[in-house]
Order: structure tokens, then C-alpha cells, then sequence
């Protein structure tokens, strides 16, 4: 049995509030990660200013630098070969298409109480749920 | 410059946050997601502490008349909830169940050279390149 890790979830998930909150003090922009992404893939056709790129280099090198000082990354990938791929191409049209991902519609959106967010929130978390279920106790 | 540093530096931390909280591991992902298997309620832990932090002081920044380094504020203004809306949370609800992993861990977690992620990311990518045809196909049909 895995036991939930409460120091580490509440240490990071401030850290993770912290970066979101100085992104809108300092650059007034919210830290939505899929759109950032989609921001540096369209560099040339939409207004690509660099700190997109350095916000993608930075959350890389963040998790560079845990491997640097505390030690190997906690990675147990859950799906393989063709289930990622379906998974990834899933996360990235449905990204796009829904305007955001957890960053941005979670812990931003739901900030600012934007309904679209807490709509999107509720939903892909709910699907998410039932997919697991699906995936783990019916299809297993 | 300064502006390209800052969300280097905001980047850095997000990612540590993502390390240290071990929402980087797919496994403690689908741990709170199977809520029919041994819960595990970590990533609760990191959406509430991140909210707490971000609830607070979101509508403490906005009063201000203009961020530091930029001339103004770059919100989104939209409240409809709209198809697409739905249809994209839908979407990515059903990857983020079968990978376990959403756009910002599984970038961080390409630090770890791991071929996995690289082919989540390299196919994320390409659902966001396809994504604008798919939804105008979704715009035809209505």
C-alpha cells in the first residue's frame, strides 16, 4: 500500500500556487501550461513572445534540478507503447479544445472563479475517475 | 529580458513544486483517481495547497492597476460554457485516467530522459497541432 505523501503534497502544491501567483504579479498572465504549450508550438502564426519557451525550459529544469539535489524523479508510468500515445494525443486535443488543463482551469481558474473552469475542473476530473474505474476494475 | 528570466524563474519553481509533490509520478496520479482501489488523496493535498495560495492572493494582485513587469494584465474574459469547453475537458479526462499524467508533469518529467514521457509529450503535441481541425469538424456538425 502506497502511503499518501502529505509533507511533500503541501510543500509542493504551495510551490506550486507561489509560481502561479508571481507569473500574474510580475507578468499578469496566467500559468495555464497547455496553453503555454500551445503558445510555443504556434510561435510564428500567434503572438510567441519568448517567456513562453523560458517557462516550458524552467518547469524542465525545475524537475532537472530535484534530480541534481534530492535524487532520481518518482516516475511509474502507469500505460504503455499505444495507450500513451492514445493518452497523449487525448491530453492534447483536449487541452486545446477545452481551453486549458489542470494548471489553468484547476488551480488558476478556479481562483478566479471562473465558471468555465469550474465546469472544465469538474468534468475532466469526473472523466478521469471514471476512466480509471473503467481501465482498472472493469477492463482488467 | 528581464521579463524572459522571471518566467524561467516562476518555470523552476512550478517544476520543483511538481517534483517535491510527486505529481511528476503517474502513480500517485491514478492513486487519487482510483477511488475504488487504496486511495490516495496527495494530489488533494497539492490542489489545495496550491488553491489556498493562489484563492488568497489572485484578487490581492488583480487590485493592482498593472503587473510589474508588464503594462497590464493578460486575462482570459470569457464565462460562456460552450461545447467545446466540455468536449475538451472530456477529452483530456479520458487521457489524464490512462496515462496518469496532464501537460505540466509530463513536461517537467522529461528531466528524466525517460523515453515514456517523451513519447506522451511528442504525442501531446501533435493532439495540439490536430486539435483546431478536430474542433472545426465539431463546429460543422452543430
Amino acid at each position: 500500500m502506497v502511503e499518501p505523501n502529505i509533507v511533500g503534497g503541501l510543500t509542493g502544491g504551495i510551490m506550486i500556487g507561489l509560481a502561479s501567483v508571481l507569473m500574474l504579479l510580475l507578468l499578469g498572465r496566467i500559468t495555464g501550461i497547455s496553453g503555454i504549450l500551445t503558445g510555443v508550438i504556434n510561435w510564428n502564426r500567434e503572438e510567441g513572445p519568448p517567456w513562453r519557451l523560458a517557462f516550458i525550459i524552467g518547469l524542465i529544469a525545475g524537475a532537472f534540478i530535484y534530480q541534481l539535489v534530492i535524487g532520481p524523479l518518482p516516475l511509474e508510468m502507469q500505460a504503455q507503447g499505444p495507450w500513451l500515445i492514445l493518452a497523449g494525443l487525448l491530453v492534447g486535443i483536449g487541452t486545446r479544445l477545452g481551453s486549458g488543463c489542470t494548471s489553468g482551469h484547476g488551480v488558476c481558474g478556479l481562483a478566479r472563479r471562473s465558471p468555465r473552469s469550474l465546469v472544465a475542473t469538474v468534468t475532466f476530473m469526473a472523466v478521469a475517475v471514471i476512466t480509471v474505474f473503467v481501465m482498472r476494475h472493469l477492463l482488467t | 529580458m528581464k521579463i524572459t528570466i522571471a518566467s524561467l524563474l516562476c518555470g523552476i519553481l512550478f517544476g520543483l513544486g511538481l517534483a517535491v509533490s510527486e505529481m511528476i509520478n503517474p502513480a500517485r496520479v491514478i492513486g487519487f483517481l482510483d477511488i475504488a482501489g487504496v486511495w490516495d488523496f496527495t494530489l488533494a493535498l497539492v490542489m489545495g495547497g496550491a488553491l489556498a495560495v493562489t484563492a488568497i492572493a489572485f484578487p490581492l494582485v488583480t487590485r493592482k492597476s498593472h503587473p510589474l513587469l508588464t503594462e497590464k494584465f493578460s486575462l482570459p474574459t470569457r464565462k460562456d460554457v460552450d461545447i467545446e469547453l466540455v468536449s475538451g475537458a472530456v477529452l483530456f479526462g479520458i487521457g489524464w485516467g490512462i496515462a496518469g499524467l496532464c501537460p505540466g508533469p509530463a513536461i517537467a518529467g522529461l528531466a528524466s530522459l525517460s523515453p515514456s514521457v517523451l513519447l506522451f509529450v511528442a504525442a501531446m503535441v501533435i493532439g495540439q497541432l490536430i486539435s483546431p481541425k478536430l474542433a472545426l469538424l465539431l463546429n460543422k456538425k452543430n
